[in-house]
C-alpha cells in the first residue's frame, strides 16, 4: 500500500494565510488515469505544484511511490501549463525535449548524440519528428503542447503530472495525446491530468477526482462522475460559513 | 597640425603606446564577458536589474572611500572602492526582492523605487566627501561616467581575470541556466536550485559591472549588459549562439568606442561604447537575418508577389475555362488553340477578383518579364509555359479546396478565401498527401472543376458548378 505511485494526506495550502486547498486525500492507483477536474481557482494546479514541492503546503504530507518527492525525481515526470513560459525564446524543438535528461546527463556535462537521439525518438512518439529544428516560436500551440509532452516522454517516468495538456489544442493533437495517455496505461504507467473539458473525461480517463478547494469526490470514473456530484463541485463555491466552520474543524483538530 | 592629428591617429590605431594597448585590452575583454552575462539576463528578463544594481554601487563607493582610512586602507585604492560598489550593489539587490515579496509592488516599482534612491543617496554622499576632503576625492565621479584612460595594468589584470571567472561559470552552468531561463517551474520541479542559480547570474552581474565601472560608469553600465545581446538576437536563434555573438558585438562596441574616444579629446568614453553598440545595434534590428526588419519586409514583399502572379494566372485559367468547354471537361487534346479565344481583356481579369487595376497591371507586367505571358494594347495571351503554370497552379487551389470541403469540414461558401490564405505556400510534398488523400492521380494534368461557383462562370452553368461539386466531392471520397 506504501508505494502506490502518489498518496496525498491531508494536504493543505495557502497563499499568503489565505487557503487554496484544504485537506485533500488522495491515492492514485498504479496504471490508472486520473482526471483532476474542478472550477477555474479550484487549486487544480496549485495541487500538483504542492506535490512537487513547488509550493510549501501549510500542512500535510505527499508521498511518491512511498518515498518523499525529492528521492523519486526521476519517477515523477511534469508536464506545466503551455502557457507557464514564453514561446519566443530562442531554443528549437528537439532542445526543449532534451531538457527532460538534464537532470539523468547531469551538471556540467553537455547534451550529446545518445540525448540528442532520445528526444527525437520522444517526438516520434508525439508524432512531430519532422518539427525537431523547428524553432519553438514557429510550433502551432498543439505543436508546442506535443513539445512539453515529449519532454515529459523522454524521461521515462512511471508518474506523469500533467496540467492541462488540453488546453486549447486543434483535434489531432488531442487524439495523439490520447493516445499516448493509454500507451502509457498499457505500460502499467500513471498518469494524473488537470483536465477541463467535462465531456471527455468518461472517454478518456478511468478514475476521476472532483476538486473545488477540497476534493468533493474521488474514485472510478463511473461511479463518481455524476450529475449529483458535479454540481457540488461547480454549483456553489463553499460559502463563507463553509470556510468559517472548516477552520473550526481543523483547529479541533489539531489541538 | 594635421600632421600631428595623423601621427597621434597611426599611434592609437597601431596601438604603439603602452597605455591605449592596456586600455584596449581591458574594455574588448570587459565587452566579452559583459555580452555573455547579458544574453542570460536579458532571457531570464532581469535585463534591468543590472540597471538598478549598478546604480545601487555609487553609495557604496563613497562610504568605501571615506571608511577605509579608519580602517587602515587608502581611500583612493582601486580595490577598497570596488569592494564598496560591489556590497552596496548586492544591498540594493536585496532590498529589491525584498520589497518584491513583502509588499504587492511589482518588481518595475522595486527596481525604480531603489535604482533612483541609492543613485541620490551615492550623490549626496559623494558631495559631502567632496567637500569634507577639499581636492583628494577629486576623480570619483569618473566612476558615474566612466573614464578609460584611468584604466591602469593592475585594472586590466582584475578584468582580465573576472572575465575569465564568469566566463568558466557560465560554461559550466550554460545547461541549468538555459533551463531555468526558459522554463522556472520546470527547472525547480526537476529538483534545480533555481534561487541559487538566480543569485549565481546576479553574483556574474555584479563582478561585471564592478570591473566594468571605470571603463563605461555606472549609468552606462546597462548598455553593455543589454545591447549586445539585444542585437544578437536578430541574428541567430539559439541561446549558445545569442552568447557567442553577444560577446562579440561587446567586444567590438568597447574597443572601437575605447579607441574614438582616445582619439577625440573630451568624448567620455562610456558615451562612445554606448553609441558604437547602438549602432550596432541599429544594424542588426535592419539586417539581422533572423529577425530583422528587412529579411522580415522581404519575406512578405516576396509572398505578396507570389500570391498576386497566382491569382493573375489562375484568374486568366478561369476565364478561358469558363468560356471553352473543352478546358472544362479537361479534353486538352481537342483543346481549341484559336488566338481569339485565347485570349483575355485586362477588363475581364479585374472583374474576376476585387482588386486594383494598378496591381493586376504590375503583376502583369512581373509574369511578362518572367515569360509567362504576352500582352498586346489590351489583350493577354499565355505563353506554353505560363499556360503550365496557370494549370498547376489552378490545381493545387481547388485539390486544396476539396481538400477542405471533403476532409475539414468548411462550408463551400467560404472555401474559396480559406483555401488562397494557404494554397500560396503550399510545399510539393504538401501536395503530393494531398493527390493522396483525395485519390488524384499524382502529378497529374486534370485540373477539377471548381467546387464552387465562379465569378468567371456564365449564370447558364451555375447549376453545373453545384452538380461539379457534388461530384468532385464523390470523388474525393472513393
Amino acid at each position: 500500500m506504501s508505494d502506490l505511485p502518489l498518496s496525498i494526506d491531508d494536504l493543505t495550502v495557502a497563499y499568503q494565510r489565505k487557503p487554496v486547498i484544504w485537506d485533500v486525500e488522495l491515492d492514485v492507483a498504479p496504471g490508472s488515469l486520473v482526471a483532476i477536474v474542478g472550477p477555474n481557482g479550484a487549486g487544480k494546479s496549485t495541487l500538483l505544484k504542492a506535490c512537487m514541492d513547488l509550493i510549501t503546503p501549510a500542512s500535510g504530507r505527499v508521498r511518491f511511490f512511498g518515498k518523499r518527492y525529492r528521492d523519486v525525481r526521476h519517477r515523477v515526470a511534469y508536464v506545466p501549463q503551455r502557457e507557464s513560459v514564453d514561446w519566443d525564446f530562442p531554443i528549437n524543438t528537439v532542445d526543449v525535449v532534451a531538457m527532460g535528461l538534464y537532470r539523468q546527463i547531469g551538471w556540467c556535462r553537455r547534451v550529446r548524440k545518445p540525448h540528442l537521439q532520445a528526444a527525437r525518438e520522444a517526438l516520434e512518439r508525439v508524432g512531430i519528428a519532422d518539427l525537431e529544428k523547428r524553432q519553438i516560436s514557429q510550433l502551432s500551440g498543439g505543436q508546442q503542447q506535443r513539445t512539453f509532452l515529449a519532454r515529459a516522454l523522454v524521461q521515462r517516468a512511471d508518474l506523469y503530472l500533467m496540467d492541462e495538456p488540453f488546453a486549447a489544442v486543434d483535434a489531432a493533437t488531442e487524439k495523439a495525446i490520447v493516445n499516448i495517455l493509454s500507451g502509457l496505461k498499457a505500460e502499467g504507467k500513471t498518469a494524473v491530468v488537470i483536465h477541463h473539458d467535462l465531456h471527455t473525461v468518461r472517454e478518456y480517463f478511468d478514475q476521476v477526482v472532483l476538486i473545488n478547494m477540497r476534493v468533493v469526490a474521488a474514485g472510478a470514473v463511473e461511479e463518481v462522475f455524476t450529475e449529483e456530484n458535479l454540481q457540488k463541485t461547480y454549483g456553489g463555491r463553499l460559502t463563507l460559513l463553509d470556510q468559517a466552520t472548516e477552520a473550526m474543524r481543523r483547529r479541533e483538530k489539531t489541538s | 597640425m594635421i600632421s600631428s592629428f595623423a601621427q597621434e591617429l597611426t599611434r592609437t590605431l597601431l596601438l604603439q603606446d603602452h597605455n591605449t594597448r592596456v586600455v584596449m585590452l581591458a574594455t574588448t575583454l570587459l565587452g566579452l564577458a559583459a555580452g555573455a552575462v547579458g544574453s542570460f539576463t536579458l532571457l531570464r528578463r532581469r535585463a534591468l536589474m543590472g540597471d538598478a544594481l549598478s546604480h545601487a554601487m555609487l553609495p557604496g563607493i563613497g562610504l568605501a572611500f571615506l571608511l577605509a582610512p579608519a580602517l587602515g586602507f587608502d581611500g583612493k585604492s582601486l580595490i577598497v572602492l570596488l569592494g564598496g560598489a560591489g556590497v552596496s550593489g548586492a544591498i540594493g539587490t536585496l532590498v529589491i526582492l525584498l520589497i518584491r515579496h513583502q509588499t504587492r509592488l511589482q518588481e518595475d516599482a522595486a527596481l525604480g523605487i531603489v535604482l533612483s534612491v541609492f543613485f541620490g543617496a551615492g550623490l549626496a554622499i559623494l558631495g559631502m566627501v567632496q567637500q569634507a576632503s577639499g581636492g583628494h576625492a577629486a576623480g570619483l565621479e569618473s566612476f558615474i561616467l566612466g573614464k578609460t584612460a584611468s584604466i591602469t595594468t593592475a585594472d586590466a589584470v582584475w578584468i582580465a581575470v573576472s572575465g575569465l571567472v564568469v566566463t568558466i561559470v557560465l560554461a559550466v552552468t550554460y545547461k541549468e541556466l538555459k533551463l531555468i531561463c526558459f522554463d522556472q517551474g520546470y527547472a525547480a520541479a526537476r529538483g534545480y536550485p533555481t534561487l541559487g542559480l538566480d543569485v549565481t547570474l546576479m553574483c556574474m552581474v555584479v563582478l561585471i559591472t564592478v570591473v566594468g565601472l571605470q571603463a563605461v560608469g555606472l549609468i552606462l553600465m546597462i548598455a553593455l549588459l543589454v545591447i549586445p545581446a539585444a542585437a544578437a538576437r536578430f541574428w541567430v536563434s539559439g541561446v549558445g549562439q545569442m552568447t557567442l555573438l553577444a560577446s562579440l558585438l561587446g567586444a567590438v562596441s568597447c574597443m572601437s568606442g575605447s579607441l574614438i574616444s582616445a582619439l577625440v579629446p573630451n568624448l567620455p568614453s562610456g558615451a562612445t561604447i554606448v553609441l558604437v553598440g547602438a549602432a550596432l545595434f541599429f544594424v542588426s534590428f535592419v539586417f539581422g537575418s533572423n529577425r530583422g526588419v528587412w529579411v522580415r519586409t522581404a519575406h512578405r514583399w516576396a509572398t505578396q508577389r507570389r500570391t498576386d502572379r497566382h491569382h493573375v494566372l489562375r484568374g486568366i485559367y478561369e476565364i478561358l475555362e469558363s468560356r471553352s468547354p473543352a478546358i472544362r471537361n479537361g479534353n486538352l487534346t481537342e483543346l481549341d488553340l484559336r488566338a481569339r479565344e485565347l485570349q483575355v481583356t485586362t477588363e475581364e481579369l479585374l472583374n474576376v477578383r476585387s482588386w486594383s487595376l494598378q496591381r493586376v497591371l504590375r503583376e502583369l507586367r512581373r509574369s511578362r518579364r518572367n515569360g509567362l505571358l504576352e500582352q498586346t494594347a489590351d489583350e493577354i495571351t499565355l505563353t506554353e509555359h505560363g499556360w503550365a503554370e496557370a494549370q498547376r497552379i489552378t490545381r493545387e487551389h481547388r485539390l486544396w479546396e476539396l481538400y477542405l470541403i471533403s476532409h475539414a469540414d468548411v462550408a463551400p461558401g467560404r472555401v474559396d478565401r480559406d483555401a488562397e490564405r494557404i494554397e500560396h505556400v503550399l510545399e510539393p510534398e504538401m501536395i503530393y498527401q494531398l493527390e493522396r488523400l483525395l485519390r488524384q492521380s499524382p502529378g497529374g494534368l486534370k485540373v477539377p472543376g471548381s467546387p464552387h461557383r465562379l465569378a468567371t462562370a456564365p449564370l447558364a452553368s451555375a447549376p453545373a458548378g453545384r452538380a461539379d461539386q457534388r461530384d468532385s466531392h464523390e470523388g474525393a471520397e472513393r
